[in-house]
C-alpha cells in the first residue's frame, strides 16, 4: 500500500453500501445502488458523472438533506466514527454547517435573495458559535477577504444579486468555511461560472486544505476539473460506481469504457486537432428504465456476453471498475479512433 | 431609497388627478343626461335646478366645471346634498372615516396574525391532517358571505345568547368613538372585526401556504438546511420572509379597497356609521354629490394603498430596490 493512501485512522468519511430509493406509484425506484467510498483527511475526492448519475444525490445523502418522505436511505455513512444515518435530527443539524459544509452550483439561487452576504455568513456563524453580532460580522468580513473578495467590508453589505457570479461563489465558499468544517462538499461549484473565474475558484478550493485543513468532495461533470484538483476520482454512472481510484492512475489508464468515453471527450491539448470531438452515443437511462446487467451496456462499444449480468467492482491495484473488461487486469484499449470507426461500422451493419 | 419613494408618491398624485378627471367626466359629461337633474335628486323644483346649474357652472365649458367641482370637493368643501337638504358632503365623509378605519385596522390586525399563523402552520405540516383541516377551514371562511356571517353573529350575540355568560358583555349595535370610551369602542368592534377578518384569514392563509410550499422548493432553503439552521429559523427567516412579498401586495390592495368603502356590508350589518354605510345610503337615495365624493375617496385610498405596497416592496426585496 503506497504511503499516500489513507489508512483507516486517517479516514474522515467512510460511506458503505449507500442505497437511496424512492417509493412511487410504480413501485420503488432505485436511485443509488451500493455506493461505497472514503474520504481521507485533507483529501480531495472528485465524483464525476453525467446529470442523473446520482452524484448530487450522493452528496445530499451524506448531508442528510434528502427531505422527501418517500426516500428510503440504507447503508452506513461513518463520519469521524459516527454513523450519520443513525444520528437524530438535532445532532445532524449541529453537524451540518459546522463539521460538514456544502456549496452549490448556482450561488444566485442558493443564497437567500433578501439578505446581505454578510448577514448570511453571520447567521451561520451564530448558529454554531457563541458570538456577538459585531464579532460575527468581523469574522465574516475576514473570511470574505481570505476568499479574495476585494473590499470585503463593503461586499458584506451587498445583496447576492449585486455581486458577480465569481464573487457570489466566493461568498458562498466563505459562508461554507465560516465554521472551519472538516469536510466541504462542493456540488458543481464552477459550472455556472465562466472559464477564468472557474480556474480561480478551483485554485481556492485546492488551497483550502492548506489554509483550513479541510477535505473536499468535489462533484463535477467536467473531467478537466477533475484533472486539475483531485487526489482521487470516483466515476458514477446511473446510480452505480463505474470506476474509482487515484486520479493519476484513472486518468492515465481508465479501466471502464465510460471513463474512457469521458476522457476522450476532452479536446486534446497537443497534437493534431480532431475533426470532430468524440462523444458517448445515447443518453443515460432513467432510473426506472435501467437495463438489466451493466447499466452502461446499451451505450458501450465493448459490450460482450457477460454484460447481461451486473458486474461487481473488479480491483486492479488501487483502481477498481465495475466492468468485466477489468476482471483480468487493466484493459488495453485500442486506439480511440479505431474504436469509433469500429462503432460506426457496427451501427452501419445493424442498420 | 428616498428618491424612488418620492418618485412613487409623485406618480400617485398624477394617478389621483387622472381618477378625479374620469370620475368628473362620468358624472358631468355622460351624453344624454342632465347632470343638474341628477345632482338635484328626484322631484326637484325648477328653482333648485337653476341653483344647481349656477353653483356648478353647468352653463360653462367642461374644464371650468371640473375646476368648480374640485374646488367644492377639496378647497371650499361645501358640496351639499340635495336629498338630505343642507347636509354637507365632505364633513360627513370625514366624520365617517375614523369609523371605517377603526373597523378595517382592527380586522387587518386579526387577519394578518391569523392568516400568517394558518399559512405557516399548514406549510410546516404540509400533507398532514392539520394542513388539510386548516385549508378546508380556510375554504369555508372564503366561501361564507360577510353579510351572512355578520347577521348570524348578531343573531347569536345580540339576541339568542346575549343573556348567557358568554355574550352578555356585547354592547348593542353601533359605534362609540375611541376618544370617548376606548373599552366600549373595543367591545363594540370586536365582533365586526372578526366577521370581516374571517374571509381574509381564509384567503391569506391559503395563498401564504401556497407561497411557502413554493419557497421550500428553492435552492436557498437547501442552503439554509446545509448551514445547520433550525427548521423554525428556516421557516421564519428564509421561507416566510421571501413569501411575504405576495402577502404584502395583497394586503395593500385589500386594505385600500376596504377603507375606501369595501367594508360596506359589514358596516351596514353592524350599523357602523362608516364610509361604506354612507355610500350605501347615498346609493339608496341616488344622492349624487355623496356618491361622487365617496367614489373619489375610495379610489384615492386604493391608489394610496398601491403606492404604499410599492414602497414596501422595495423595502422587502432588495432586487426591486435596485431595479428602479
Amino acid at each position: 500500500m503506497p504511503a499516500d493512501m489513507p489508512t483507516p485512522a486517517d479516514l474522515l468519511l467512510d460511506v458503505q453500501d449507500l442505497c437511496v430509493s424512492f417509493r412511487s406509484e410504480r413501485g420503488t425506484i432505485r436511485i443509488l445502488e451500493n455506493i461505497s467510498f472514503t474520504v481521507g483527511q485533507r483529501e480531495i475526492l472528485s465524483i464525476v458523472g453525467e446529470s442523473g448519475s446520482g452524484k448530487s444525490m450522493t452528496s445530499l445523502a451524506v448531508m442528510r438533506l434528502i427531505t422527501d418522505p418517500n426516500a428510503i436511505i440504507t447503508g452506513r455513512i461513518i463520519y469521524k466514527g459516527r454513523d450519520l444515518l443513525q444520528l437524530d435530527a438535532r445532532a445532524m443539524r449541529d453537524l451540518r454547517g459546522r463539521e460538514i459544509a456544502m456549496i452549490f452550483q448556482d450561488p444566485m439561487t442558493a443564497m437567500t435573495p433578501v439578505y446581505t452576504i454578510g448577514w448570511q455568513i453571520e447567521e451561520q456563524l451564530r448558529a454554531h458559535q457563541k458570538l456577538s453580532r459585531r464579532a460575527a460580522r468581523a469574522r465574516a468580513v475576514e473570511l470574505l477577504g481570505e476568499m479574495g473578495i476585494p473590499a470585503p467590508a463593503k461586499a458584506a453589505t451587498r445583496y447576492p444579486h449585486q455581486l458577480s457570479g465569481g464573487m457570489r461563489q466566493r461568498a458562498m465558499i466563505a459562508m461554507a468555511l465560516s465554521c472551519n468544517p472538516s469536510l466541504l462538499i462542493a456540488d458543481e461549484p464552477t459550472t455556472a461560472l465562466d472559464v477564468t473565474v472557474q480556474a480561480q475558484i478551483l485554485e481556492l478550493i485546492q488551497r483550502l486544505r492548506q489554509d483550513f485543513g479541510s477535505s473536499v468532495i468535489l462533484i463535477t461533470h467536467d473531467m478537466g476539473v477533475v484533472a486539475t484538483v483531485s487526489d482521487r476520482v470516483m466515476v458514477m454512472y446511473s446510480g452505480i460506481i463505474a470506476e474509482r481510484g487515484p486520479k493519476p492512475l484513472v486518468l492515465a489508464q481508465p479501466s471502464h469504457p465510460y471513463t474512457l468515453g469521458l476522457l476522450n471527450s476532452i479536446p486534446p491539448m497537443h497534437g493534431a486537432r480532431p475533426r470532430r470531438l468524440p462523444s458517448i452515443p445515447g443518453s443515460p437511462p432513467s432510473p426506472t428504465g435501467r437495463p438489466a446487467g451493466c447499466p452502461f451496456q446499451p451505450r458501450c462499444d465493448f459490450r460482450f456476453e457477460p454484460c447481461g449480468t451486473r458486474p461487481p467492482l473488479f480491483a486492479n491495484g488501487e483502481q477498481e471498475a465495475s466492468c468485466y473488461l477489468a476482471e483480468k487486469g487493466l484493459p488495453d484499449w485500442p486506439h480511440e479512433r479505431a474504436i469509433r470507426a469500429e462503432g460506426r461500422q457496427r451501427e452501419g451493419a445493424a442498420a | 431609497m428616498l428618491l424612488p419613494t418620492l418618485r412613487r408618491l409623485a406618480e400617485m398624485i398624477f394617478v389621483m388627478l387622472g381618477i378625479s378627471i374620469v370620475v368628473f367626466l362620468i358624472f358631468f359629461a355622460t351624453p344624454g343626461s342632465d347632470p343638474a337633474a341628477r345632482i338635484a335628486g328626484r322631484n326637484a323644483t325648477p328653482e333648485t335646478l337653476a341653483q344647481v346649474r349656477h353653483s356648478f357652472g353647468l352653463d360653462q365649458p367642461l374644464p371650468i366645471q371640473y375646476i368648480k367641482v374640485m374646488e367644492k370637493l377639496f378647497i371650499s368643501r361645501d358640496l351639499t346634498s340635495f336629498v338630505n337638504r343642507g347636509q354637507k358632503v365632505i364633513p360627513a365623509v370625514i366624520e365617517a372615516t375614523p369609523v371605517t378605519l377603526s373597523l378595517v385596522l382592527g380586522a387587518a390586525v386579526i387577519w394578518v396574525i391569523f392568516g400568517i399563523w394558518v399559512g405557516v402552520t399548514a406549510a410546516a405540516t404540509r400533507g398532514t391532517v392539520i394542513d388539510r383541516g386548516l385549508m378546508l377551514l380556510g375554504l369555508v371562511g372564503v366561501s361564507m358571505p360577510v353579510f351572512w356571517v355578520g347577521s348570524v353573529a348578531n343573531l347569536i350575540t345580540q339576541s339568542r345568547f346575549h343573556d348567557t355568560w358568554l355574550f352578555h358583555w356585547v354592547p348593542g349595535l353601533g359605534y362609540t368613538p375611541i376618544t370617548q370610551n376606548p373599552w366600549l369602542w373595543f367591545k363594540s368592534l370586536i365582533i365586526p372585526w372578526m366577521t370581516l377578518a374571517i374571509l381574509y384569514i381564509g384567503l391569506y392563509g391559503r395563498v401564504l401556504r401556497a407561497n411557502l410550499v413554493e419557497a421550500y422548493q428553492e435552492d436557498f432553503i437547501r442552503t439554509a438546511r446545509a448551514k445547520g439552521l433550525s427548521e423554525t429559523r428556516i421557516m421564519f427567516r428564509h421561507a416566510l420572509r421571501t413569501s411575504l412579498i405576495t402577502f404584502v401586495s395583497m394586503f395593500g390592495l385589500d386594505f385600500g379597497a376596504l377603507v375606501g368603502g369595501g367594508a360596506l356590508l359589514t358596516e351596514v350589518v353592524f350599523d357602523l356609521p362608516g364610509v361604506g354605510r354612507l355610500t350605501y345610503q347615498a346609493l339608496q337615495n341616488l344622492d349624487l354629490p355623496f356618491i361622487m365624493a365617496t367614489v373619489m375617496y375610495s379610489s384615492f385610498f386604493v391608489v394610496v394603498a398601491n403606492a404604499l405596497v410599492d414602497i414596501a416592496y422595495a423595502w422587502l426585496d432588495p432586487r426591486v430596490r435596485d431595479a428602479r
